[in-house]
């Protein structure tokens, strides 16, 4: 059999998404060391058989925290587009489908939030509910809605009219029928690809709000928060950021690739 | 069966009221099958998507009866006119390209109205969904069953929305202009297909067309509209070969005719 390139996209980022995974179940059961130990002994300790990745300034294992960061991370990422991607759905297709009065007040209020960069909409909500890992995820989620729920929206627009959508209609088909059934299928290539933008996206904004100190707190392990700590000593003890940078590069890279090869699918 | 009267439809999405049906009147039995004749603009879709129950509530306002069986379907609520729609009556769209779903196998889609309206079991929808499109005549149903809309033509297409059309066995099915985007000899097949659906299934057809010779084939009565009214309506042969009104005679004398010229070498 011929491979498409799109299969290979396919397969690769099926394989590295795939071993991620596992790496994060692994992390949860089991790592070489506790990943929150400090230990002044080994304080930047280089890569070597006993620390596989080196340690960090307070010579805690980077493998460890990287198995436990890289779930956080993942976690992070993908409750927040649960919570964008769904809300957001749900709320463009009942205002692209509907329209009328209701459409304009939310769409404006979509705007509104659209306005602000995504970052301080979160700071915001951080600063009144606290930081912490939970906060970050319903913060993200919900800076996340208004852009799916204007991409759906638009393709609700467009599919409302159609033929088939009138013809599912006369067969007597209830409007959540005819919006989860009949219509979002259509829309699913759009939607998958700003799933895929805003997961990579998620996973950035994490990393950028751990940056700023409103994201996960310490000692709490993840990707974007490792990177921030350890880029006082990038010169010094370079391994510190390289693992975490190249695992963030690895877990985009493995879920573009699949989508991609998903996308030609359809 | 249906008893339309009097019914009016007037747009109030501009700043001037439009109206685009005056005083329409139908009564159609069991098994009837009625023509609306007329040119593009003259309220004849309109009227039909009135008796589907598919114009939206707002913008328009609606004055008279439509009557299906007891049920008024104009101000009904919407769960019973849902609960008709698909079940006992239907429609079929003059554009077999868009009116199936791109994403949905042909069975699904064939099947939809028995899993909105009817409690069967997968197996038994099966069953029914392969009845209704051999008895469209579609070559290999089963193979189509799985087929996605982009892998038939035009004219398969058409026939896969009359299987799901008539699968609940509907006692109305309304044929806005459903051979237009087809060549001729698939027009005369998929007449003939609606006219051995409504001998087998009594189903009653109210058939749009601007296509005076299809009409002529198919119905046996008429309505013949012009701007928003009906100007004459009959039995088919009468208004085909006696008209009364000017408008008819005329619509009538438009038809092409093929003349031989013997002359010809």
């Amino acid at each position: 059999m011929k491979l498409k390139k799109r299969d290979y996209s396919f397969y690769i980022g099926a394989v590295l998404t795939a071993l991620i995974v596992l790496l994060v179940i692994v992390g949860i059961f089991y790592t070489p060391y506790d990943p929150d130990a400090m230990n002044p002994a080994d304080k930047f300790a280089g890569v070597s058989l006993r620390h596989l990745m080196g340690c960090d300034n307070f010579g805690r294992d980077i493998f460890s925290r990287i198995l436990k960061g890289t779930g956080t991370t993942l976690l992070i990422a993908l409750c927040t587009i649960g919570i964008g991607a769904g809300t957001g759905t749900v709320l463009g297709a009942v205002t692209g489908y509907y329209g009328g009065v209701a459409d304009e007040i939310l769409m404006r209020f979509n705007d509104a939030v659209l306005a602000f960069p995504s970052i301080l909409v979160a700071l915001v909500f951080i600063s009144i509910m606290g930081s912490g890992k939970y906060n970050v995820i319903i913060a993200l989620g919900i800076v996340f809605i208004p852009s799916f729920a204007r991409i759906v929206r638009g393709e609700f627009i467009h599919y409302r009219n159609l033929d088939y959508v009138q013809s599912a209609k006369l067969m007597g088909a209830g409007a959540v029928r005819i919006m989860f059934v009949h219509i979002l299928p259509n829309a699913w290539p759009v939607l998958l690809s700003s799933v895929i933008i805003g997961f990579n996206n998620a996973v950035l904004a994490e990393a950028s709000m751990s940056f700023l100190g409103i994201g996960v707190q310490p000692p709490d392990a993840s990707l974007g928060r490792m990177l921030s700590e350890s880029q006082a000593f990038l010169f010094s003890a370079p391994w510190c950021a390289l693992f975490p940078g190249l695992m963030i590069v690895l877990l985009i890279l493995g879920f573009a690739l699949l989508s991609e090869g998903l996308k030609g699918r359809y | 069966m249906l008893d339309v009267v009097d019914l009016n439809i007037e747009f109030h999405d501009h700043l001037i009221p439009e109206t685009v049906v005056y005083d329409f009147d139908l009564h159609m039995d069991p098994g009837d099958i009625v023509g609306i004749v007329g040119e593009s603009g003259s309220g004849k879709t309109m009227s039909a998507l009135a008796i589907a129950g598919l114009l939206s509530r707002h913008d328009m306002q609606k004055r008279g009866q439509i009557v299906f069986n007891g049920t008024e379907l104009l101000t009904c609520e919407r769960a019973k006119l849902r609960s008709l729609q698909g079940n006992e009556i239907s429609m079929i769209f003059q554009e077999p390209m868009t009116s199936l779903n791109p994403v949905r196998k042909i069975g699904w889609q064939v099947e939809e109205s028995l899993r909105i309206h009817t409690g069967m079991t997968k197996t038994e929808r099966y069953e029914k969904a392969i009845e209704a499109l051999s008895d469209v005549e579609l070559p290999e149903p089963e193979k189509v069953y799985h087929m996605y809309p982009h892998e038939l033509s035009g004219g398969m297409r058409q026939r896969v929305m009359i299987a799901a059309a008539v699968i609940c066995k509907p006692k109305l099915m309304i044929a806005d202009e459903p051979t237009t985007a087809l060549d001729v000899t698939v027009q005369a097949q998929i007449i003939e297909l609606l006219k051995r659906i409504n001998h087998k299934q009594n189903t009653a057809i109210l058939f749009i067309s601007h296509d005076l010779s299809l009409v002529k084939q198919l119905c046996e009565r008429v309505l013949v509209m012009y701007q928003g009214r009906i100007v004459e309506q009959g039995e088919t042969e009468q208004i085909f070969h006696h008209p009364q009104e000017l408008y008819t005679q005329n619509l009538i004398k438009a038809i092409p005719k093929i003349v031989r010229n013997f002359e010809m070498r």
